[in-house]
């Protein structure tokens, strides 16, 4: 068993970040994804990190993440010879992605006519930054862009301050997870009803949709006319926020929600008996806050980050230690429970990095093949599609396909 | 006549907070039928608002997305329009029971035997102690699909971890990956990117699961540890670590990639941060070409016609001059105008857009990214977020405003549960049915 999605073949069209993580989350539960190129490959491929901060195009760190189990076909869209290639791909495929322009597919005379003409059952989901309409519909973006007007960036970060973005592409990834549902959705209504339909996923609308505060701003804002924010200082309120403990930090927030079980994380100490903290708008008072967070300080700066935790889930107190990249790969909890995959990447080498996305019981994720090198397949694919080896060297010569 | 792609699935919805109630969303935004239960007796601390019965003094000191309920006041069912939670209930039924009993669980276990889909998001010691297990579900529905998504897996020595998205975001590195580059992690809290990301990989792993029973008739777990989904968010610090054993860093507004500049710039502002009056537009040059677009949209300044900056390795080593020149020329502008002047140029950019004027937003409008809603109980009608599906043929459309608590109580138990009259009333008197929790919780 490959996975739940071992018969679900996926024509993709997308690069960099969202496109390629969405399908690949389909990949890497068994869909057969073929991944076409074009002429120097997925832009990703020159993105880092590379091994000692030496660019190459097999050697790139995101590529490799975002591109596991998919296998690459090198192929030039403006050659006269794409054409019949693309119609045997379209005629393969259950779904096409793409990422290319608004119209940029239609363009090259393969767009949702063609491909609807062709195989009417096919979906096609384009993804794009503003959607397929709409006065932005042209614009082109990027993470902080995308982020800074979808998401909730506004609110991030202190009064004082700029508003401040999450950790790399975040919100690229976000929306790639976005997008895999709203492909996998297309893809039933086309195998199981024999219905195709062009869908317009727009990385912007996905980012409004966000859960992660977005949907509560706006509502907030049109119930009662209130905004939200930046927080004017670090502290949000007892016990709230991060504070540093003997090896580094750990995150509080809501640890007070539950005062009682606060007070056993703590060992029942006589301070925390003081009636004040309990008052109605003790939590909003700064100077009640600050008298608190200091003796919870004391009791930190005694332990460590893990020690701080163990406590807290003895006591089921939610607080959290901040680990580093480096933290999460040493940890135990996570190798024991096969949080990492390992691999051999002919230009890499071996690899140990975050494999499965989740656990499903009965269709189990497998790592097939590590992400393509560029054009790795180009000459399986063209076989599996009918092409007679003179007519693939052919093509290769001809500059219409290209193979590793 | 077309189906939507979920159209007879029965989803029973047992979750709290953000993610798994998102997650659910999603699939009664794509036809599955979706059942909250709720119980009148507990109050989940942070699924239908901070408290049962706050006051109109108590919401009045909280920020918009915490405090500000429909027309300032917390009204009659607070937990019903709670803005921190409220926007996830759209496309949901609501039937309640009280699960601490053996009547409930039985109820529960009668509505299992009808559904498909069962989805939790809880401690996996909660779930224990319930007695809800995978063996019970599947001991009355074979072919049941169980998603959990508890924070840090079902498994290992952090099973039983309580957290919240911002909890397993500090465990998986984002609160030391992410914010200002000359302050301290504790400037860093307050952020939930994993309850969103927990929420659309649940609605994936159950449609995975879908599709899978749709052709072999089984069931199975599906077991989304939401931390260690999360990473994906964080993919090129693991892939730092994993080739070069290196660390990334705070790197604040800048790119993870070699671009340059990249960030957040302040616009013309009609006041203060504190009145949600600034404004700022986030600014990414990712070519070499664009830096000489932006330089003659600026009019070609002195500092920024330095040859040094030409190439992309210049702008980044002297990115902290050349962001306080940068600066200076935004914040004559105005963020929209700007925002026109540089997508003309193609160079990305857009305002960072404080929710109050999303509304507003040329895109949002014209692609109606809202849409109004009318409240149960007569609290008013308002613009909501529409489902981010755009299927021509299977359109997602909000059929069910945001369910109130046990709207859907007479459903439940006559039509899907066949109860007659008199066992309804039986249920109403033990205080399994009703729609408003137990007085004694404030």
């Amino acid at each position: 068993m490959a996975g739940p999605l071992e018969d679900l073949r996926i024509l993709d069209l997308t690069h960099l970040v969202t496109g390629p993580f969405a399908t690949k989350l389909l990949a890497d539960f068994g869909a057969d994804v073929i991944k076409v190129e074009r002429p120097g490959g997925d832009p990703a491929r020159r993105l880092g990190p590379f091994p000692n901060d030496q660019s190459h195009p097999e050697k790139s760190g995101t590529f490799f993440y975002f591109n596991s189990n998919k296998r690459s076909i090198g192929l030039d869209l403006r050659s006269t010879a794409a054409g019949g290639i693309f119609e045997d791909l379209v005629d393969w495929a259950d779904v096409v992605v793409e990422s290319l322009r608004p119209g940029a597919l239609a363009g090259l005379g393969f767009g949702w006519d063609m491909i609807h003409a062709r195989r009417p059952e096919v979906p096609l989901v384009s993804v794009t930054n503003f959607g397929q309409d709409g006065p932005y519909a042209d614009f082109v973006g990027s993470e902080v862009v995308l982020w800074g007007f979808g998401g909730e960036m506004y609110s991030t970060g202190l009064a004082g301050r700029e508003p401040v973005k999450m950790y790399g592409t975040a919100g690229l990834v976000q929306a790639g997870a976005a997008a895999s549902t709203a492909i996998l959705a297309a893809a039933m209504v086309g195998v199981e009803q024999g219905v195709g339909q062009p869908v317009d996923f727009a990385i912007a609308d996905a980012l409004f949709a966000s859960a992660d505060r977005r949907h509560s701003t706006v509502i907030g804002f049109e119930f009662s006319g209130r905004k939200t924010v930046r927080r004017e200082n670090e502290a949000i309120g007892l016990a709230d926020g991060v504070f540093p403990c003997s090896d580094g930090w750990v995150e509080m927030h809501s640890a007070a929600r539950r005062y009682e079980r606060l007070a056993d994380m703590l060992g029942n100490p006589d301070w925390m008996q003081d009636e004040r903290w309990l008052e109605p708008g003790a939590a909003m008072d700064p100077l009640l806050i600050e008298e608190f967070n200091a003796h919870l300080q004391g009791w930190l700066l005694d332990r460590t980050k893990r020690e701080v935790w163990a406590e807290g889930r003895r006591a089921r107190v939610m607080c959290t230690p901040l680990f580093t990249t480096a933290e999460i790969f040493e940890d135990q909890h996570f190798h024991d429970r096969g949080f990492f995959a390992e691999a051999e990447h002919s230009a890499l080498g071996e690899l140990t990095f975050p494999g499965r996305p989740f656990i499903m019981s009965e269709t189990p994720w497998e790592l097939r093949r590590p992400a393509p090198l560029f054009g790795e397949h180009t000459r399986e694919i063209l076989t599996q599609l009918g092409y007679g080896l003179a007519s693939i060297e052919s093509l290769i010569e001809a500059g219409a396909v290209e193979a590793a | 006549m077309v189906q939507l792609p979920l159209q007879g699935i029965r989803v029973i919805d047992f979750c709290v907070a953000w993610a798994g109630p998102y997650a659910t969303m999603l699939l009664g935004d794509l036809g599955a039928e979706v059942i909250k239960v709720e119980n009148p007796h507990v109050w989940a601390p942070v699924s239908r608002g901070g408290r049962a019965r706050p006051t109109a003094e108590s919401v009045a000191a909280l920020g918009g997305m915490y405090g500000g309920y429909p027309n300032g006041d917390p009204g009659p069912r607070p937990w019903n329009y709670s803005p921190t939670f409220v926007q996830p209930f759209r496309n949901k039924k609501s039937f309640t029971a009280d699960l601490r009993t053996p009547v409930g669980k039985d109820i529960l276990g009668r509505l299992v035997s009808k559904s498909d889909i069962f989805v939790e998001n809880n401690s996996a010691d909660y779930m224990e102690r319930l007695g809800i297990t995978p063996e019970w579900l599947r001991s009355i529905r074979p072919d049941i699909i169980i998603v959990s998504l508890p924070a840090f897996g079902l498994s290992g020595p952090y099973a039983d971890a309580r957290a919240l998205g911002v909890h397993l975001e500090a465990v998986m590195g984002h609160s030391l990956l992410r914010g200002y580059r000359d302050m301290e992690p504790s400037s860093n809290t307050n952020i939930f990117a994993g309850d969103y990301f927990g929420g659309l990989i649940g609605a994936l792993g159950a449609m995975m699961a879908i599709w899978h029973r749709r052709r072999a008739g089984t069931g199975q777990v599906v077991e989304i540890a939401q931390a260690e989904a999360a990473s994906a968010m964080f993919a090129q610090a693991f892939m730092e670590y994993s080739i070069n054993r290196g660390l990334h860093t705070r790197a604040g507004n800048r790119s993870v990639y070699a671009v340059a500049p990249s960030g957040v710039y302040p616009c013309r502002s009609s006041g203060s941060a504190s009145n949600g009056d600034d404004r700022w537009i986030a600014i990414s040059v990712t070519s070499d070409d664009e830096w000489e677009a932006l330089v003659d949209l600026m009019g070609q300044p002195r500092w920024a016609m330095a040859p040094q900056l030409a190439a992309v390795e210049g702008r980044i080593e002297q990115q902290d001059e050349l962001d306080v020149s940068l600066a200076e020329w935004t914040a004559q502008q105005d963020d929209y105008e700007l925002m026109y002047l540089l997508q003309a140029r193609r160079i990305p950019s857009a305002p960072v857009l404080e929710a109050s004027r999303a509304l507003d937003d040329p895109h949002v409008r014209q692609r109606q990214i809202f849409q109004p809603q009318t409240m149960f109980d007569g609290v008013g009608t308002f613009r909501f977020l529409r489902p981010f599906f755009r299927f021509p043929e299977t359109p997602s459309i909000v059929h069910q405003p945001p369910v109130a608590m046990g709207e859907h109580n007479d459903y439940v138990y006559r039509e899907l549960l066949e109860l007659s009259d008199e066992e309804v009333q039986d249920l109403r008197e033990a205080g399994h049915i009703t729609m408003d929790f137990d007085p004694d919780i404030l």
